[in-house]
């Protein structure tokens, strides 16, 4: 056992903190109002690498490890998740399954240009009624001999508009249910791809989330990612990676709502004393220290295990189970702590308990993940 | 050419600092450490300079005065960009001691432009640049907003209320402040890989002597409770101003 | 033995923070029962020189050479290490500024002497010599023991304070021998604001942060400026947004001030903007936020809108003025 962060771990975590406090926290408030793309801030997320950080340096990636990722993850959570969740999907859901299941030609084409960020990735698996149960695809992609013609909706797509590069998932053979589901590799300006209007949601607002639709595209088969049949497979297998960074989110955004709430209670006074030496509050804080804490090492197990070559799919449903409920209850508590001012968007707190609720839900409801885990026990 | 800067370890600007040993010592426990943000603003200058390709920069060495401690900082100094890094392994307590170590340095590696923060935000002794140029006889120039490489030297420096713009000639020690570079850069992932790779030499100390040491801290008391005017009746502001503070 | 300062002036004529020096080195000099001996340096008159007998200079040196008029910090130093040489000091003191800061280190090697920099106040003691100053950028103070026989200091301005102690006062002039290789340094242009208050001299200082929202707003701070005969400082936020130069940023990585009076309008005080203001003597806040910490270093607040209190602020100082 070895609870020692190493020098370079420390490295990128003061780097990701440092871009969060200068170039994410001004203005965070007003793209999440106003729910404005965050262009510039992304590009420069990309020029310190964060965007395929996780992607090795053969194909232009950071080479960081997963330990890397849980760190820098928190960090830029605790000030602005819309461009945290950016930089999720990229790195874990996207590019993940480019360099491990991708050909050479593949990476050299679209894995490269999104590792270096120059452009972003999509992970297009939802759809309005394959939401949680991901076997029900109705997108289809018939094989028409030399490329694939894909018709469908997808749904609630991260990086909707702003990406370049599509994974999409789509049925080919419906007899085979979801052994039947490939995973294609799709340039967002093919013909035949439309995108739907900006979701309005209730947090997260400046990422872009929309509706893709797609009237018979065409796919060339080489944009086929692994073999016939594996999309299902990869899915299930990229959310696994893909939890760990919705774990790291929900545990920064929990952090940031915990600090700003340590911070208020040592100032705020009420009854002639701040209100951190009020029990009531301090307790209260307490509480949230250790559900952080808690929370933080469940992510760092997760991200440990994968980058030991372990199993970690287990571990990683219970950190995004664990870390989004305790997000929702810290931020929760956050608001609280901060009374009235809590409750303006001034304060932050607000802003982080909205955002909170999505990792309840996304990539894996909080629900589903308790399936995953207890299918685990069975093992 | 060849730029040295000198990078001084800090405790980070928002750290409360504690004292232990009946407030003899620094409690370094919990302490973040960072580059004195002058040396990491001289440094971003530096690597500028290497980078515009008009310049003929071909080297850009941080040295450290100090203990295995201020490695990390070291190696963020090369994950920003600098190409190797030199630690004389003393302790940094006196300016004498420290400018005359990195002087030593520099008797035996040539360096042509030399940058120095203007002071550290630890011990705030605004010596060690001034200090290095005299053991050189090198010309220092303090204050210093801008370093130009074209065809001339230029330097700009601040002077009290305006600017001064001079022309020099290497080796020289610049003793920069706030305005030499825009911003401190973060570190990129590429950054931090690269700086696995780049040299971080040890060398021993020589021997000198250390002329000056901190024999112990105090906390300042905390200042009375800040009375409260009504916005409405600013002129008892004035009145206070006058017959209470007598500042005016 | 003696105790040398070094009393800088600016075309010929003193300051106040020159004046505090002699006063500050005379009290340390009678401490240590040893003789004050003023260096001055560059074309000056002897009704100038004459000034500094009222704060208790009996002795000064000038070095009347008007090839030192322009500020060389390597031929001050040269000259200020030959007199301390001469003198036998056992202390060399001169102002923390801009030359202070870079002449005081070079005569520090010159005499092979340990060297403190903005000291605030007497030494405590001075066997051992130990010196108490502001350290962590004013959020603790050290002490420092000097152990070298020979010790330079440079003195904080504004904090030592002026006082009269009228002497008789005997002027040499000195012509020490300069290697004339040391003058080289060539100033190609030199741009200064004539008639603006200069930040780091003034009694009095008017700062705006981040409060004032845009930097078209900045007009009322001006004005109460302009009533009050201050200079005007700004937080860093502004600064690195480009409202302000960086020339008015004051805090810790910006300048390091301690006028009479600091006025703070729209400013938080983030804990690096209170590192550059600590030494006020006094400080007024105005700010919307009650919880601001810069309530918390202030002696007088006002809870308020700065586009509103400042006016209100600027009208009351005028009527008190006439």
């Amino acid at each position: 056992m070895n609870f020692e962060f190493t020098e370079e771990h420390l490295m990128i975590r003061d780097a990701a903190r440092d871009f969060a406090q200068r170039e994410l926290l001004p203005g965070v408030i007003e793209r999440d109002d106003k729910a404005i793309y965050p262009t510039e801030q992304v590009k420069k997320l990309a020029e310190l690498g964060f965007l395929g950080m996780l992607v090795g340096s053969k194909y232009d990636g950071g080479g960081m490890d997963t330990i890397s990722y849980v760190l820098a993850m928190e960090e830029i959570s605790k000030v602005d998740s819309s461009v945290a969740v950016i930089m999720s999907v990229n790195n874990s859901l996207v590019c993940w399954g480019v360099e491990k299941y991708g050909t050479e030609e593949q990476k050299e084409k679209y894995l490269k240009p999104m590792a270096r960020g120059e452009k972003i990735g999509a992970f297009l698996l939802s759809e309005p009624e394959a939401g949680s149960d991901a076997t029900s695809q109705r997108t289809t992609a018939i094989d028409m001999g030399d490329h694939y013609l894909v018709n469908g909706t997808k749904n609630w797509i991260t990086n909707g508009k702003s990406a370049s590069t599509y994974i999409v998932f789509a049925q080919t053979h419906k007899e085979l249910k979801h052994r039947g589901i490939n995973a294609l590799i799709v340039e967002a300006d093919t013909e035949g791809i439309s995108v739907g209007p900006h979701e309005n949601k209730m947090g997260m607002r400046a990422s872009d989330t929309h509706s893709v639709m797609f009237n018979n595209v065409k796919v060339p088969k080489e944009n086929r990612l692994g073999e016939e049949g594996f999309g299902f497979k990869l899915a299930m297998k990229s959310l696994e990676g893909g939890r760990i960074g919705i774990a790291s989110q929900a545990l920064g955004i929990a952090s940031g709502a915990y600090e700003l709430a340590l911070k208020y209670a040592q100032e705020r006074k009420a009854f002639g004393k701040e209100i951190i030496n009020h029990q009531v509050i301090a307790f209260k804080l307490a509480d949230m220290a250790v559900e952080i804490e808690a929370a933080r090492y469940f992510c760092l197990k997760a991200a440990w295990l994968k980058d030991q070559g372990k199993p970690y799919g287990h571990a990683s449903a219970m950190a995004k189970l664990y870390a989004a409920e305790t997000a929702m209850k810290v931020t929760t508590e956050a608001v609280q702590i901060h009374g009235g001012y809590g409750y303006v968007k001034e304060y932050h707190v607000e802003r982080l308990m909205r955002e909170a609720k999505l990792t309840q839900i996304y990539e894996g409801t909080s629900e589903i993940q308790k399936i995953v885990i207890s299918r685990g026990l069975m093992d | 050419m060849k730029i040295l800067v000198c990078i001084s370890n800090v405790p980070d600007t928002t750290t409360k600092v504690k004292f232990k040993e009946d407030n003899t010592l620094l409690d370094d426990s919990g302490i973040q450490w960072i580059i004195n943000p002058w040396d990491e603003l001289a440094l971003t200058r530096a690597l500028e300079l290497k980078e515009d390709a008009g310049n003929s920069v071909n080297e850009v060495c941080v040295i450290n005065v100090g203990g295995s401690l201020t490695e990390a900082t070291l190696r963020k100094a090369l994950a920003i960009g600098a190409d190797k890094a030199i630690r004389i392994d003393a302790c940094p307590s006196d300016a004498y001691h420290v400018a005359g170590q990195i002087a030593e340095y520099l008797k035996e590696n040539v360096y042509d432009l030399i940058f120095s923060g203007i002071e550290s935000s630890d011990y705030n002794g605004s010596s060690v640049g001034a200090m290095l140029a005299e053991f050189m006889n090198y010309s220092g120039i303090s204050s210093v907003t801008n370093v130009n490489l074209d065809d001339d030297i230029v330097v700009s420096r601040a002077i009290p209320g305006g600017k001064q713009m001079i022309k020099t000639e290497t080796p020289f020690v610049a003793i920069v402040q706030k305005g030499i570079a825009k911003e401190p850069r973060i570190p990129s992932m590429r950054g931090i890989m690269m700086a696995r790779k780049k040299p971080l030499e040890v060398i021993p100390a020589a021997e000198l002597p250390v002329l000056t040491q901190t024999v112990k801290f105090e906390l300042p008391q905390a200042k009375g409770t800040c009375k409260m005017i009504d916005p409405e009746h600013v002129e008892q502001l004035v009145e206070l101003l006058k017959n209470e503070a007598k500042v005016l | 033995m003696s105790v040398v300062a070094f009393a800088k002036n600016w075309n010929g004529k003193f300051k106040n923070s020159s004046y505090e020096l002699v006063s500050y080195t005379k009290e340390l000099a009678n401490q240590m029962q040893t003789n004050l001996v003023i260096v001055s340096i560059g074309k000056i008159t002897e009704e100038e020189l004459n000034k500094l007998s009222q704060y208790g200079a009996d002795r000064i040196i000038s070095v009347n050479d008007a090839r030192m008029n322009v500020l060389t910090s390597r031929v001050y130093a040269e000259v200020i290490a030959q007199i301390a040489k001469k003198e036998s000091a056992e202390l060399v003191v001169m102002t923390d500024n801009n030359s202070g800061k870079a002449i005081a280190p070079r005569v520090a090697v010159k005499l092979k002497a340990g060297m403190v920099a903005a000291v605030q106040e007497l030494p405590v003691s001075i066997k051992p010599f130990v010196v108490k100053k502001q350290m962590f950028s004013g959020k603790t103070f050290g002490y420092v023991q000097i152990n070298s026989a020979i010790r330079v200091l440079t003195l904080a301005k504004n904090c030592f304070g002026l006082v009269e102690n009228p002497v008789e006062c005997n002027i040499d002039i000195s012509h020490p021998e300069v290697n004339t290789g040391l003058f080289k340094i060539q100033i190609i242009s030199e741009e200064e604001q004539k008639n603006k208050v200069i930040l780091t001299d003034a009694d009095c200082v008017v700062s705006a942060g981040r409060g004032m929202r845009s930097p078209d707003n900045w007009r009322p701070v001006e004005e109460l400026a302009e009533v009050l005969g201050a200079a005007t400082a700004c937080s860093r936020p502004v600064s690195d947004e480009g409202w302000r130069s960086h020339e008015e940023h004051v805090g810790q990585t910006g300048k390091v001030i301690a006028p009479n009076l600091y006025i703070a309008a729209g400013i938080s005080g983030a804990i690096q903007h209170v590192a550059g203001i600590s030494r006020s003597k006094c400080i007024v806040a105005i700010n919307t936020d009650p919880e601001a910490p810069i309530f918390s270093v202030a002696d007088y607040g006002i809870i308020g809108d700065v586009m509103d209190v400042l006016p209100r602020l600027t009208e009351a100082f005028r009527k008190s003025k006439s």
